[in-house]
C-alpha cells in the first residue's frame, strides 16, 4: 500500500502549494514578472492554512497524530540530544525493536531516553511492528528505567504508540504482567521522569512506559484509554465509525489537558510538527529541559510523594 | 389420569418450555444439565467439565470471608459522566440500568472483614455491572481498600472479574490502572500481603494493572485470563486462536498464575497464604 505524503484535508494547501512554486519555476524560466500573483496567492494560502488548521476536528488531530512525516523518537534524539549510546534486549527473551532506549546528552545533561519508535517505509514499519510493543519491550524499558535509577540519571520518555501488540506471543510471554509492573515499578523510580506524547498514546500500551513527574503533550498528539477505531468496533461493532468515537473519547492534549491529567500542552509548528521537524524538536527541547529544572529542587522522598499524590487525585466521582 | 390424555400434543421442541425456569441448568461449557439446587451445592460448579459459573458477589462473600460478613466502605461512591459520553445509548442511561439490574451503586463492592479470625481488606468485582469494567469509582474504592490494608497493617485480598477499563469514561479510567499500581507498591514496600484472586474473565485494564500484581496470584480453573480480548488478536493476526488459549491452565503453564485453585478450596487456600506472609 503506498501512502500519500500527506492528509486529506491538507489536500487543498498541498496543491495550492504546488501551483505557487509551479509559478515561481515558471516565472524565473520564462522571465515573466508574476511577483504579484504569486504574493496574492501566498496570502490566499496563509488564509486556507489557517482555517484549516484552526478549525481540526478530534478525528483530524488523531491523523495529524500519524502523520506519515511526523517525527519519531528516533527523529527527536537526533535533533533534541548528543552522544546517544542506543542500549538493547530485554535480558530474558528479545530485543523488542518497537521501543529504542539508551544513555544521551540534553544541553550537556545526561538522560535515559525510552522512547517507541514508528517506521517510515513499509520495512521499517514491519521491523518496529508500527510502535506496538511486546512484554519483552516493557522489560527492556524498565531494565533501562532501572538502570538509569542505579546511576542516578533522569529519565526522558517519548510516547507513540497505537497499543501494546495484541498477539499470541505477547499474551504467552505475559503482556498484562509486563505493563503492570512497569506502571508499580515507574511510581516509585527514585529519579525524576519527564514524558513527551509525541504522536499516539493508546492505552496499556502507552502507560506501560507513562507514569511520571511531568506529563507533556504535543498539540497534535492523542491519549485515551483505547483507540478511536478499537473504541468504535466495540460499541458500534463498526471500525469505520472511528471518528465519532475520536468525539466521544475526548482524546485530543485540550481534552486531556482540561481533565487535569496533564501537565502541559507543547505547541507544534502552525501546520503540524511533521512541516518542521527541528522547529518541533527545539522546542520540545526547552520544554524537557525546563521540565527537570522545576524537579531539581526535590528531595527523592518529596519526589516520590508527590508523584504518587498526583495520580492518587486522578477520577471523577460523587460521594 | 389426566396425563394420558396429553400424549396427544405435538411432539416439538417445546418440552422444555415446560421446565420451570432456573429449574435445570445447562452448563455453558460442555452442555451437561444438572439440577440447579445440585449446581448451588455444588457452588455454581458443573459436575463434568468443572466449569466456573458466574456467581454474584455476595455469594463470594459468603464462601470466602468469616460468618459471610463483610463490613462494606464507600458505597456511596457513584460515577459521574464526565466526557458526557453517549454511543447507542448514554453512559448515564448505562449506569441507571446497571444499577437496577445489580442492585448496586458500582462494579466493586469493598470493605474489612475476617478470614479465619486474620483482618483483611477486601474487594471484589462484578462483571454484571457494566462488564465489570474500572471508572472512577472502581479505581477510587480499589485504591482505598489498599489504603486501609497499608493503614491497618493488615492483608489485602482483591477479587477480579473484569473485560478492563471502562470506556466511557476515557482515559480518566486508564488513570486508575495507574492510581491503584501506585498504591500497590507502597503496599509492597510496607511488606504487607496481597493476594489477587482473578475469576472469569479478567482482562485488560484490570489485568494490565492490579489484578497481575498480588504477591500470589490465584485463578479459578477455566477463566478467560490475558491483555487483550480473543476477538482482537483473531482480527490482529488473521488466523484461528489455538485451543485453551488465554485460559487460566494456559497462563499456569506459561508461568503467570501461581495456583488453579476450585471455588471450594478458595477460601481455605488464601488463608493458608496469608498465614504464611503475615504476621500480626
Amino acid at each position: 500500500m503506498s501512502e500519500r505524503p500527506y492528509l486529506e484535508f491538507e489536500r487543498p494547501i498541498v496543491e495550492l502549494e504546488k501551483k505557487i512554486s509551479d509559478m515561481k519555476d515558471f516565472s524565473v524560466g520564462e522571465s515573466i514578472e508574476l511577483s504579484g500573483e504569486i504574493a496574492s496567492m501566498e496570502k490566499k494560502l496563509a488564509r486556507l492554512r489557517q482555517d484549516v488548521y484552526s478549525n481540526l476536528t478530534r478525528w483530524q488531530k488523531v491523523q495529524l497524530s500519524r502523520h506519515p512525516k511526523r517525527p519519531y523518537t528516533l527523529d527527536y534524539i537526533e535533533l533534541m540530544t548528543t552522544g546517544f549510546v542506543e542500549l538493547h534486549g530485554d535480558r530474558y527473551f528479545a530485543d523488542d525493536h518497537a521501543v529504542v532506549g539508551g544513555f544521551a546528552h540534553i544541553d550537556g545533561q545526561p538522560v535515559m531516553i525510552v522512547g517507541q519508535q514508528k517506521g517510515r517505509d513499509t520495512k521499517a514499519k514491519l521491523y518496529r511492528n508500527f510502535g506496538m510493543m511486546h512484554p519483552e519491550g516493557y522489560r527492556k524499558a524498565l531494565r533501562l528505567f532501572y538502570l538509569a535509577e542505579k546511576f542516578n540519571v533522569p529519565i526522558l520518555i517519548l510516547i507513540d504508540t497505537p497499543g501494546a501488540y495484541p498477539g499470541i506471543g505477547a499474551e504467552e510471554r505475559g503482556q498484562a504482567e509486563a505493563i503492570a509492573r512497569n506502571i508499580r515499578e515507574m511510581s516509585r523510580l527514585k529519579v525524576p521522569i519527564v514524558i513527551v506524547i509525541i504522536g499516539e498514546g493508546a492505552s496499556g500500551g502507552a502507560l506501560g512506559i507513562g507514569v511520571g513527574d511531568v506529563t507533556m503533550m504535543l498539540q497534535y498528539s492523542w491519549y485515551s484509554v483505547i483507540s478511536p477505531e478499537a473504541c468504535s468496533a466495540i460499541l458500534w461493532r463498526d471500525a469505520g465509525r472511528a471518528q465519532e468515537a475520536a468525539e466521544a473519547l475526548k482524546v485530543t492534549a485540550e481534552d486531556v489537558m482540561g481533565l487535569g491529567l496533564i501537565d502541559k500542552i507543547i505547541p507544534e509548528p502552525p501546520t503540524g510538527a511533521h512541516s518542521n521537524h527541528a522547529a518541533i524538536a527545539a522546542t520540545v527541547k526547552q520544554e524537557i529541559l525546563q521540565a527537570f529544572d522545576s524537579l531539581k529542587g526535590l528531595s527523592v522522598e518529596q519526589l516520590l510523594e508527590k508523584r504518587i499524590a498526583k495520580y492518587r487525585r486522578m477520577g471523577e466521582f460523587q460521594e | 389420569m389426566e396425563w394420558f390424555r396429553k400424549s396427544k400434543p405435538p411432539l416439538d421442541s417445546g418440552t422444555k418450555k415446560n421446565i420451570p425456569e432456573g429449574l435445570w441448568t445447562k452448563c455453558t461449557s460442555c452442555g451437561e444439565i444438572v439440577y440447579s439446587k445440585k449446581m448451588e451445592e455444588l457452588l455454581w460448579v458443573c459436575p463434568n467439565c468443572n466449569f466456573h459459573f458466574r456467581i454474584s458477589s455476595h455469594k463470594y462473600i459468603e464462601l470466602l470471608l468469616d460468618n459471610g460478613v463483610l463490613e462494606t466502605y464507600d458505597d456511596n461512591l457513584t460515577s459521574k459522566d464526565p466526557l458526557k459520553f453517549k454511543d447507542s445509548k448514554k453512559y448515564t442511561d448505562r449506569l441507571k440500568d446497571a444499577q437496577k439490574k445489580t442492585g448496586l451503586k458500582e462494579g466493586v463492592i469493598s470493605g474489612m472483614a475476617h478470614m479465619d479470625g486474620m483482618p483483611v481488606s477486601f474487594a471484589i468485582m462484578n462483571f454484571a455491572f457494566i462488564g465489570g469494567s474500572m471508572g472512577s469509582v472502581v479505581g477510587e474504592k480499589v485504591a482505598r481498600a489498599i489504603e486501609r490494608s497499608i493503614e491497618r497493617g493488615v492483608p489485602l485480598v482483591i477479587v477480579s472479574c473484569s473485560g478492563g477499563a471502562r470506556m466511557q469514561e476515557g482515559i480518566l479510567s486508564l488513570m486508575q490502572m495507574t492510581k491503584t499500581s501506585a498504591l500497590l507498591a507502597v503496599l509492597a514496600e510496607k511488606k504487607i500481603p496481597y493476594v489477587s484472586i482473578l475469576t472469569n474473565p479478567t482482562t485488560a485494564g484490570v489485568m494490565a494493572s492490579y489484578a497481575s500484581l498480588g504477591d500470589a496470584i490465584l485463578a479459578e480453573p477455566k477463566a478467560l485470563l490475558g491483555f487483550a480480548g480473543p476477538r482482537v488478536i483473531q482480527q490482529t493476526i488473521g488466523q484461528d486462536l489455538p485451543e485453551g488459549f488465554q485460559s487460566t491452565e494456559f497462563f499456569l503453564d506459561k508461568g503467570f498464575v501461581d495456583k488453579i485453585v476450585e471455588r471450594k478450596y478458595l477460601r481455605d487456600t488464601v488463608v493458608r497464604l496469608l498465614k504464611f506472609m503475615w504476621r500480626k
